[in-house]
């Protein structure tokens, strides 16, 4: 029987690649996971350890996608130790993924977050849409598929590093702010630490301009029933995680400001 | 012919229409739980609330299996203290709240029940049923005695409507309902999830990481409506249908078989959070070409279908 889209199937391994300090890309290929639009994730299953959702961070290279994994937990530790040939279970793509509207568009992407926005990116180009791409890290060892969005993009990519190490000295949400100030941008794109999409967020809505933020939950069922993930009255796992400007409207006291932990209790946003 | 009215009574706990979430469903967060209300139920359902913070189980907490889904959540929830400013915040915003809950012992169930009748819930929904915390707390409703037990003594600390929540996973159902209805239950709620595993074959290995999980969906409901049938058999109170309702047909269904009103999850799933309009407006339509003016006309019909001969020929909706 031919398989759905929420039957978790096994992929192998084709290719694990280093990106920079602290991020693996996990490449496979998979028959649901290449129709994915951009800003989808899937639920990666490491048997016997933990099922965690993952943004697509490549969507059909050449038959191929991949996920991008920073190492923070037991999980995403399990993940970044995986070799070629080795086997993972898949379900999804899941959520609503990003709109891609705009002539002119500015993304911003901190730190993991570039990997979400990485499908965006193609898809605007091959629509003839190039975007400004602003690329932040705390440092930068750890910029995120720096060279890659290089020869993607050209000029049209700019650098910030928290440490000034390189690029603009200080947050990308800050360096955002001042391009969004002195260009004609029509739709602004965000990914990455919370507290730097309520920042990005904050400033192009001031300017009037329609955002589109990734926001990340702990999602447990991935399919809208659990509401583990609840932001407001929207479930991250299928009303999201793409939220756009009313959304993020809607939920002001919570963006930015606090989050579900795994037993329901609301948490401070501290990143 | 009077206008028609989906109110229905349960206990004295009125709702304008015969449908609630199924707890467990969207039921952590005030906001879900409104847009949940703002989409047609007649009130909501709390997750299960217990004394104490839990996180739950590891995922996979969740698997789609034919016709359903499969779950093993072990009962994430803030605790009872942390929970009864959520409760005020629903009903500051209106919403008419049923509020679920646990514990580990009789004096647990009293107790959570007590703090969540002071924080201001319209009725308790009381989970004698989890399937999926077993080994910890032992599921309470495979013993008609200790139903009962714990009935009464929630009761003893509560003024307000109870509903016991029971599970398909036992031998004779109707006995653990009529132990419920001893306690002092004001009604029953059936059923809660069927105990199943779902097995992947490339990984050779359960599933869920709690190996066991509760089915729920389409493919529970004959079991699920069964249990309806059979309990609203055996007792006096009222029966909430809870188990695979995802069409107003569903519904109707389980109003005949003699529930008095019904509790929708899975179909979230597979319709989205307006399933809940759906079905209130179906069953509108329903009452209304079938010349009903109140909900209680259509429960527990099918009971009385009885056999067919020349002079029951209306009563068996044949001639009308």
């Amino acid at each position: 029987m031919p398989t759905k889209l929420e039957d978790t199937r096994k992929v192998v391994l084709t290719n694990v690649i280093s990106e920079c300090e602290g991020f693996t890309s996990l490449w496979f290929v998979d028959q649901w996971t290449v129709k994915a639009r951009p800003g989808q994730y899937i639920m990666a299953w490491i048997p016997g350890l933990d099922e965690v959702p993952m943004s697509l961070s490549a969507i059909d290279e050449g038959g191929q996608s991949s996920i991008t994994v920073r190492a923070v937990g037991e999980a995403t530790e399990a993940l970044s130790g995986l070799e070629p040939g080795d086997r993972i279970g898949v379900r999804g793509p899941f959520g609503n993924g990003y709109s891609v509207e705009g002539r002119s568009p500015i993304i911003v992407a901190g730190g993991s977050g570039a990997a979400s926005l990485m499908p965006l990116v193609r898809e605007m180009l091959s629509k003839g849409a190039v975007p400004t791409f602003v690329l932040g890290a705390r440092s930068s060892t750890q910029l995120m598929f720096l060279e890659k969005l290089e020869k993607l993009l050209g000029d049209n990519l700019v650098v910030s590093t928290d440490d000034g190490s390189r690029g603009y000295s200080g947050h990308a949400s800050g360096y955002a702010a001042k391009l969004m100030e002195s260009n004609g941008y029509d739709h602004v794109y965000t990914c990455g630490p919370e507290l730097m999409m309520a920042r990005v967020f904050l400033d192009a809505d001031g300017m009037g301009l329609p955002v589109q933020a990734s926001l990340e939950r702990y999602i447990k069922c991935s399919v809208g029933l659990c509401g583990a993930c609840a932001v407001g009255p929207y479930r991250v796992c299928v009303d999201g995680p793409v939220f756009d400007s009313g959304m993020l409207r809607d939920v002001r006291g919570e963006f930015g400001v606090s989050k579900m932990d795994l037993s329901g209790k609301m948490t401070r946003v501290d990143h | 012919m009077s206008k028609l009215s989906l109110a229905v009574d349960l206990a004295g706990f009125r709702l304008r229409n015969p449908t609630m979430n199924a707890a467990g469903v969207l039921g952590m967060s005030p906001a879900l739980l409104k847009r949940v209300y703002d989409a047609g139920a007649g009130a909501v359902v709390t997750k299960s609330i217990g004394p104490v913070p839990r996180t739950g189980h590891p995922n996979p907490t969740l698997v789609q299996v034919s016709c359903g889904a499969l779950n093993a959540m072990g009962l994430p929830n803030p605790g009872v203290d942390y929970f009864v400013d959520k409760i005020v915040k629903l009903k500051e915003m209106g919403v008419p709240t049923v509020a679920s809950f646990f514990g580990g012992s009789v004096q647990e169930f009293a107790e959570v029940a007590y703090k969540l009748t002071k924080a201001g819930a319209d009725a308790l929904e009381l989970n004698a049923s989890c399937p999926n915390v077993a080994e910890e707390l032992g599921m309470l409703a495979a013993d008609a005695g200790n139903v009962e037990k714990v009935t009464a003594a929630v009761k003893a600390e509560t003024n307000l409507p109870v509903f016991v929540k029971l599970s398909p996973n036992v031998t004779n159902i109707k006995s653990v309902a009529k132990a419920a209805e001893w306690g002092g239950a004001d009604a029953i709620t059936a059923v809660n999830t069927l105990l199943g595993i779902a097995i992947d074959v490339n990984f050779r290995r359960p599933v869920l990481t709690n190996t066991t999980g509760g089915l729920s969906g389409p493919a529970m409901k004959p079991v699920a409506l069964r249990c309806v049938w059979e309990v609203s058999q055996a007792v006096e109170i009222p029966v909430i249908g809870c188990g695979g309702v995802t069409t107003w047909e569903d519904a109707v269904e389980y109003l005949l078989a003699g529930a008095s009103a019904v509790e929708i999850g899975t179909a979230v799933m597979t319709r989205g959070v307006g399933v809940y309009g759906e079905i209130v407006e179906g069953l509108e339509r329903y009452m209304a070409e079938n010349g009903f003016s109140r909900v209680e006309e259509v429960v527990g019909l099918a009971h009385e279908a009885g056999r067919y001969t020349e002079s029951s020929l209306d009563k068996c909706n044949i001639r009308v």
